[in-house]
Parts: structure tokens; C-alpha cells; sequence
């Protein structure tokens, strides 16, 4: 069995190391800082106990506010796993770094975030659309689109 | 006088037999080796994420046939193990063991023709497609009997399985799992020592162990490559915790290990549904749910091991009767992040059985 790791004793270990980047954490998920997802899903992927080798998912969910987007991890090594999510904020130009530098699996889904939610990844090798066509208005996942109907 | 030469672009695809599906490679070549290779996406995009935002949970059921349509069946079960997890549904003994047949079927059903068409792109024109669609047919046969369809079975339902199986299932169930494995021994004996197969699918396109984990492959691709992950192992759900099966592996993760792999979970997707007929309790198959199910505000990530790889549907709930977002992970698409690498410094024929050996099919890649 894979087992979730709480987000909550992942969140007091990361506070130590990075003072003040822990947004919110509950027993599924822990919530960091944009500005600091890279550092610590650098320090997720290389600290040889938790050695989250595999990055399963990475998707994003438009609340209005903010944009949260959403990554679980998995250590294919111990059999665990973690939530991790980071708030994107402004809905013209929304950016967060980009994780393709850690886990490449993340190329073709970061991609479909920026193609479907419109947010921008920085540090992505080729950040263009995925599945739509390069002159389409709009980003269709996002709660506001409309395309006229 | 040296002949002054340039590598020039061609687009494989997206009408093309070898790309199983309305897939562009944008290739650009130096003679006859490719040197650069961009996939291109999107023909087959339905907007599947945006119209299940607008139908209830049982309503989007069927549009998860739509996904990856050779193995519909794995599709329901992953949506409604997300959503049972979401709404806390309980689900009947009887329902899991039929849903672990159906799965099982269906894997083998998707492996022959992944292992089919790869072999039509290795050469092996039509001869071993149609010894393996013979076979998938039986399956067809018996996913007719349970609901009626051959192709979008739509049978899974949330806290269940729509119907119990006909009397005349168990029986005809019974002769395919006893000549099953004969059929693999055929194959093997045709295929496994080749020496056209050998020829074309040894050493080439060669995924290394670290590449496919950094990449987030999945399924038949990572456990080729070396890598014993099975998430029917490592994080059973159903009742998968109550079978003996192995995960076979590759060596070297090139395309004859693929093929190898998936020829050898055949073998093992027969002895789990041997197994399942035999423990096969008797009972209700569907817990009642209503119709227009609310379940309560949160989220939850359900995932399968699907013929092709992982399969997760990532659901979020607002408590009302249709999700609020509905996000498919698709083995698919990701398997095909390394492609590039994978075809770089090959001539295009081995390009094309590269891409065959990943077994993708584009209506999971596009959504």
C-alpha cells in the first residue's frame, strides 16, 4: 500500500528548513509558497528519506481567487506519497517556476496547464500550447471562459 | 567535389498508418537518420475536462469510454474508484470481483492489440494482428454478454456494476481462460525467437531506467525499462490484495522488452481471473446511490494500473451534482514525453516501431 504522507509532519520538517514557506497543511496536502516550490520540491526530490523520485501528476484548479495547482509525488523507492500545492495568483499573466528541470514528466503537463488554465511556467524548455491551436482565445478550463454560446 | 547535404523536416503524420491515430511527428532528418523530433498533439481534443464540469457523476461515466477506447472498461473503473473515494460509497464483494474480471479482460484485449500493431509497424504485416484479434474478438464476446457493448462498455457504476452476469458468462469465461494460454504459447512460438523481430526490436529505442522514472513513464513502458511498479501491487485497490500474480520486467527497456512485458502480464492477467472465478461470491452487485450524487466538498485522486499505464482522475467536489473540476492523468501523453529521446540518432523505420512500442492510443493522448 502507498502510503500518504501527512502534510501536516512534512510541513513542520520543511518549516524548519525553510522558515516561513508553508502556506497552510492538513493530514492529505500542504500548501507552499510560489515563490519557493522549486526549493522544496528540489529538497522533496533529493533528501534520501523522502526521495520522491516520481512525480505522478501536476494539475491546477481554477477557484476564482486564485489558481491552485496541484502536485503528487510519489517515492517509487519507499512507497509513499505527498501532496503538494502552490496558489497562483492574478488571472492576466499568472506564472510559477517550472519543475521540468526536477522531474521531466512534467514537460507535457505543464503545457496542458498553460494551454486549458492559462498559467504561464517559467523555466519550461518550450511553453506553447499542447492541444489547441496557437491563435485560440481564452483558456478553456478556466471557470470564466466562455466561448460565445 | 563533396555533395553539399541538409537535413530537412517531415511530418509523420497526422494521417499516417504508423502513428495508430491522428498524432504529427515533425521530424527533421539527415538522410535517412532522424536528428530532431517534435510531437505534435491536439487533432482528436474533445475538451473532455471541460464537459464533464457540466454533467453529473453518473453522466460523465461514458465519456470515460471515450478516453482510451481499447480499454474502456479500465477507464470506468478508475473514474468510479475516484469518485467512491470521493463520496465514501461502499461497493458489494460480488461488484469488485466482476470488476477485477472485467479489468483483467480488458487487459489482455488492449496488450494484443498494442502487441498486434506493433508488430504490423515492425513488418510483420497483418499475419500477427489478425492471430491476436481472434482472440480479442472471444473478449469482445463476453464484454457483449455483461452490457451489450463492444467497444464503450459503460458497465461500471459508481458503487458498482450496472448489471450481474448473465448465466451463459461463467461458462464461456471458463473456455477462454483454458485456451488463452495455448494462444500465448502460439504467439511466443511464432514471435518471441523471429529473427526479423529480433532484428528490428533488440537494442533499439532503448528508454534507461533513470530516464523512464525521471519522466514519469508508467505502465508496460517503466516496467520495461526495469522498474517493478505495479500499482496493482504497490497500492492495491479493488481486491487486487487477494491474488498471486508476478510483475514482469524488462532489462534494457528497448522496444522487444516492451513487447516481452506485455506478452508476459497476458500470462498473468489469466491466472488472476482463474483466480477470481474461484473465489467469486454470490450477492448484490450495486449499492444504491442516488442518482444525482452530492458528494461532499473535498477531493480525491483515484488511480488504476490501466493496460497502458496509469490512469488517475483527480475530482473535486463543491457539494454540488456535477464536479467542479475533473482532471484526467493519461498514461498516454506522459509515456510520450521521451520520445524524442528515444528516436534521436535512429533511421526513421526504427523511429516508427519506437513510437508503435509505447502502445498509446490518441483518444487518451488529446482528451
Amino acid at each position: 500500500m502507498t502510503v500518504a504522507l501527512s502534510g501536516k509532519e512534512i510541513a513542520a520538517k520543511l518549516q524548519q528548513r525553510f522558515p516561513g514557506t508553508i502556506v497552510e497543511s492538513s493530514e492529505s496536502s500542504l500548501v507552499v509558497k510560489s515563490e519557493s516550490l522549486l526549493d522544496i520540491a528540489s529538497f522533496l526530490k533529493t533528501s534520501p528519506d523522502l526521495d520522491f523520485d516520481y512525480l505522478t501528476a501536476i494539475t491546477a484548479v481554477d477557484y476564482y481567487a486564485y489558481f491552485e495547482v496541484v502536485y503528487q509525488l510519489t517515492s517509487l523507492k519507499h512507497n509513499h506519497s505527498l501532496v503538494v500545492k502552490t496558489h497562483c495568483y492574478g488571472r492576466d499573466t499568472p506564472v510559477l517556476p517550472s519543475v521540468v528541470s526536477l522531474w521531466r514528466g512534467a514537460d507535457f503537463q505543464e503545457r496542458e496547464i498553460y494551454d486549458l488554465m492559462g498559467i504561464r511556467f517559467d523555466g519550461h524548455p518550450n511553453m506553447k500550447r499542447i492541444f489547441l491551436w496557437a491563435g485560440f482565445k481564452g483558456h478553456p478550463l478556466r471557470k470564466d471562459f466562455s466561448n460565445g454560446d | 567535389m563533396a555533395i553539399k547535404t541538409e537535413p530537412f523536416v517531415i511530418n509523420i503524420g497526422p494521417q499516417h498508418p504508423s502513428t495508430h491515430g491522428v498524432f504529427r511527428m515533425r521530424t527533421t532528418l539527415d538522410g535517412e537518420v532522424v536528428v530532431d523530433m517534435e510531437p505534435v498533439f491536439g487533432y482528436l481534443h474533445r475538451g473532455i475536462e471541460k464537459l464533464a464540469e457540466g454533467r453529473t457523476y453518473t453522466q460523465n461515466i461514458p465519456f470515460t469510454d471515450r478516453l482510451d477506447y481499447l480499454a474502456s472498461m479500465s477507464n470506468n473503473l478508475a473514474y468510479v474508484l475516484a469518485v467512491e473515494k470521493l463520496a465514501g460509497v461502499p461497493v458489494p464483494q460480488r461488484a469488485e470481483y466482476l470488476r477485477v474480471i472485467m479489468a483483467e479482460l480488458q487487459r489482455i484485449a488492449s496488450h494484443l492489440i498494442g502487441v498486434g500493431a506493433f508488430l504490423n509497424d515492425c513488418g510483420a504485416f497483418m499475419t500477427p494482428i489478425l492471430y491476436m484479434i481472434r482472440e480479442r474478438e472471444k473478449i469482445l464476446d463476453l464484454f457483449e454478454m455483461v452490457c451489450g457493448q463492444r467497444l464503450t462498455y459503460n458497465y461500471m457504476r459508481v458503487g458498482g456494476v450496472s448489471q450481474d452476469i448473465p448465466e451463459e458468462f461463467l461458462p464461456a469465461l471458463a473456455k477462454f481462460v483454458k485456451v488463452m494460454p495455448g494462444f500465448i504459447d502460439e504467439y511466443d512460438q511464432l514471435l518471441a525467437e523471429n529473427e526479423i523481430v529480433l532484428a528490428r526490436a533488440k537494442g533499439v529505442g532503448i528508454l534507461p531506467k533513470e530516464l523512464a522514472i525521471n519522466i514519469s513513464a508508467s505502465g508496460p513502458v517503466l516496467r520495461a525499462s526495469g522498474v517493478q511498479w505495479d500499482i496493482r501491487k504497490a497500492d492495491p485497490y479493488s481486491v487486487y490484495d487477494r491474488f498471486e500474480f508476478d510483475i514482469p520486467t524488462g532489462s534494457v527497456g528497448d522496444c522487444y522488452d516492451r513487447y516481452r512485458v506485455r506478452i508476459q502480464e497476458m500470462r498473468q492477467s489469466v491466472r488472476i481471473i482463474k483466480q477470481a472465478m474461484e473465489q467469486l461470491p454470490s450477492g448484490e452487485v450495486l449499492t444504491e446511490v442516488p442518482l444525482r450524487l452530492r458528494p461532499p466538498e473535498g477531493e480525491a485522486y483515484g488511480h488504476i494500473e490501466a493496460p497502458k499505464g496509469e490512469l488517475g482522475f483527480y475530482l473535486v467536489s463543491d457539494n454540488s451534482e456535477t464536479p467542479y473540476r475533473f482532471h484526467i492523468r493519461a498514461s498516454c501523453l506522459i509515456n510520450l514525453t521521451a520520445l524524442c529521446d528515444m528516436m534521436i540518432g535512429w533511421k526513421v523505420a526504427d523511429a516508427i516501431i519506437t513510437f508503435g512500442s509505447i502502445d498509446i492510443c490518441m483518444g487518451e493522448v488529446d482528451r
